[in-house]
């Protein structure tokens, strides 16, 4: 599903090069849960954001579905974007002034799914996370845990390949982390692709797969006995 | 465009801060009303001056005799020639474009002696002879009867159309002037019609005005062939002001006048004193534009500020849309149509506010009476289109830069603000 061959990256601070990826070389098959783990500045989100399409590689090869992603204009990445994925955020992301109906109905606006179309399908995620009674609650009226599952509703909403979570359980309690975990863990179940962020021990243990970045190349690779976060809800 | 999520986002923008919405707006709106004000105006005074010049064909020229300066041919200078009726064929030979040539004959004029007599009551009045196309040049509305027909000129009927100042002066109220004779220096010409000219230009002069048929009124006063003056429309295409050397020169021919004798013909170029006076009303016209159209762009500038500050507000959201996969395009035209509307909006609220001290000062005029050199200040809907136009692409201008810079921030940027 997604193949890395030898990515670098580096950012310009000032008149030093900060060289965050030094080679990556990685491979996600289709229906893998992989935590990417590590300490902060071990470049894992660089990572999850070239993954993302939201930033550019230096150097290296990058194929997600297939599909070669390289010197991909502005229209192109955001096209991908909502094709092939969805994001979940650390601070949720969500947009203030529109209610949770419509911030999961976004990415499907932007498929161009008729209006009728888009809220059905979006009601319809919204149901599978458990929050249909709070479709109309804008996020101001949601809890963190809420508002991370309205997230997830809208990163699945646009059905695509792969579903991306950059630290999904930083800004919330442990009991609520797991039961984000729990959802994620079922929406893997049903087969998608999803690569967690995080830093913390338990969070990458209830993944099927973890991978540890140090210093910007990987350190280890290894395949886990999986966690199954239900038993702690 | 006609899309209802889009619409509804750009009214949740700029609702979401009413006052600074407000504020905004004034500055178009302002910018806008004075260009409408300032035209009204420059209109209100054009409308005034150009009363004066009334019905009056103005693309005509007038033409007389005078004394020849020069000797030519073996003819003294100093000489009085007149125009010959057979000139105005020769006119119309000789130059193209030409609508009307009117020869025209007078008896009377300022100062002028009693010359009018109907029983006990007599006046002093203007009398022409003329054709039936003077009508067309120097229009006037026929109150009753008819006007001159060629009947009347090739039959040399002895028939006269009087003004209603004479009317007024030679009849009493009820009386029906159709049908009556009147004695003009002598001779009995039939009333046939009555007049009003709706122009101010001649104020009460215009309305004591007699025609008669222009032969008519040669074999009563003893005029022959000669013509006193000619008045010459040329078609709506070409200008007078171009054609007036040609008909001089061809009358400078016909009667052995030196080619470089300019006294000798003297005219009148009417479209050219109005097309002065058009320039200055096209002058005042940019000056209003210039104006109005500095002010509005302080109220742009004010708007493209603004716009700017909600894409600063945005980044963050902008970054999650671009996440979620929104072109950059679709946010460009997102911030352009928030900035074209909030123009538009304020725009028009200065359209109407102008539109309404415009309504003010017409009726303060219609209740106070004429004012001089002023009248009915007015915007056209040409106008008001224009205004509209600016309005739009100014909006487009002022939404530019704030849109320009909302795509440049790059997502992952957007999406680091906190």
């Amino acid at each position: 599903m997604i193949e890395i061959k030898d990515l670098h990256k580096s950012y310009k601070m000032g008149s030093n090069s900060l060289h965050v990826l030094k080679g990556i070389n990685f491979k996600v098959e289709e229906g893998e849960l992989v935590a990417i783990m590590g300490s902060s500045g071990s470049g894992k989100s660089t990572l999850l954001n070239i993954l993302g399409m939201l930033d550019g590689a230096d150097s290296g090869e990058y194929t997600l579905d297939g599909v070669p992603i390289k010197n991909l204009s502005e229209t192109k990445a955001a096209q991908y974007r909502n094709k092939f994925l969805g994001f979940i955020f650390q601070s949720f992301n969500l947009i203030n002034y529109k209610s949770a109906l419509e911030n999961v109905a976004l990415p499907l606006y932007y498929q161009k799914v008729p209006r009728k179309e888009r809220q059905e399908k979006a009601m319809q995620y919204l149901d599978r996370v458990g929050l249909k009674p709070w479709a109309t609650h804008h996020p101001s009226e949601l809890s963190g845990g809420q508002k991370q599952r309205v997230a997830i509703a809208r990163a699945m909403a646009a059905e695509p390949k792969v579903l991306l979570a950059d630290e999904p359980t930083g800004a919330l309690d442990s009991k609520t982390s797991y039961e984000v975990m729990d959802l994620i863990q079922k929406i893997n179940d049903e087969g998608n692709t999803i690569l967690v962020v995080t830093h913390e021990e338990d969070i990458a243990h209830m993944c099927k797969r973890i991978v540890h970045l140090k210093d910007g190349v990987i350190v280890e690779d290894k395949k886990i006995e999986q966690v199954r976060a239900e038993q702690y809800v | 465009m006609f899309n209802r999520d889009r619409w509804r986002e750009i009214l949740e923008v700029l609702t979401s801060n009413v006052w600074r919405t407000i504020f905004t707006a004034f500055g178009v709106c302002w910018g806008i009303f004075i260009l409408i004000v300032l035209l009204a105006a420059g209109k209100g005074l054009e409308n005034g001056i150009k009363k004066d010049f009334g019905d009056i064909a103005t693309n005509t020229m007038f033409m007389w005799t005078r004394a020849t300066t020069r000797a030519y041919e073996g003819l003294p200078q100093g000489r009085r020639f007149e125009f010959k009726i057979n000139d105005v064929q020769a006119i119309r030979d000789n130059v193209p474009n030409l609508r009307f040539i009117s020869p025209r004959n007078q008896l009377g004029g300022f100062g002028g002696n009693n010359n009018v007599v109907r029983g006990i009551r007599t006046g002093a009045y203007n009398v022409y002879g003329d054709y039936p196309e003077i009508i067309n040049q120097d229009p006037m509305a026929v109150t009753s009867g008819r006007f001159l027909n060629y009947n009347d000129i090739n039959e040399k009927r002895k028939v006269a159309i009087i003004g209603l100042g004479v009317r007024n002066d030679l009849y009493d109220k009820d009386e029906d002037p159709l049908g009556t004779y009147i004695k003009i220096q002598g001779v009995n010409f039939l009333v046939i019609g009555t007049y009003k000219k709706n122009n101010s230009g001649g104020g009460e002069e215009g309305q004591k005005e007699i025609f008669v048929p222009f032969t008519s009124f040669s074999q009563a006063f003893n005029r022959g062939e000669d013509v006193g003056w000619m008045a010459i429309t040329a078609n709506d295409g070409s200008s007078i002001s171009v054609l007036k050397d040609k008909i001089v020169s061809v009358m400078k021919e016909r009667h052995k006048v030196h080619p470089e004798d300019t006294r000798a013909v003297g005219y009148f170029d009417l479209y050219e004193q109005y097309n002065r006076v058009e320039s200055l009303f096209g002058a005042l016209k940019a000056v209003a534009y210039i104006v109005g159209i500095m002010v509005l762009l302080s109220g742009i500038i004010g708007v493209s500020n603004i716009m700017l500050i909600v894409v600063k507000e945005r980044t963050k959201e902008i970054g999650i849309r671009r996440a979620l996969g929104e072109q950059p395009w679709s946010i460009k035209k997102q911030i352009l149509m928030e900035s074209i509307f909030l123009t538009l909006i304020s725009g028009m609220m200065g359209i109407i506010f102008g539109s309404l001290v415009i309504f003010g000062i017409n009726s303060l005029l219609d209740s106070v009476g004429p004012v001089d050199m002023f009248m009915s200040p007015s915007v056209s809907v040409g106008v008001v289109t224009g205004a509209l136009t600016i309005l739009m692409v100014s909006g487009l201008l002022a939404g530019f830069i704030p849109a320009q810079s909302a795509i440049r921030v790059r997502p992952i940027e957007a999406l680091r603000t906190e």
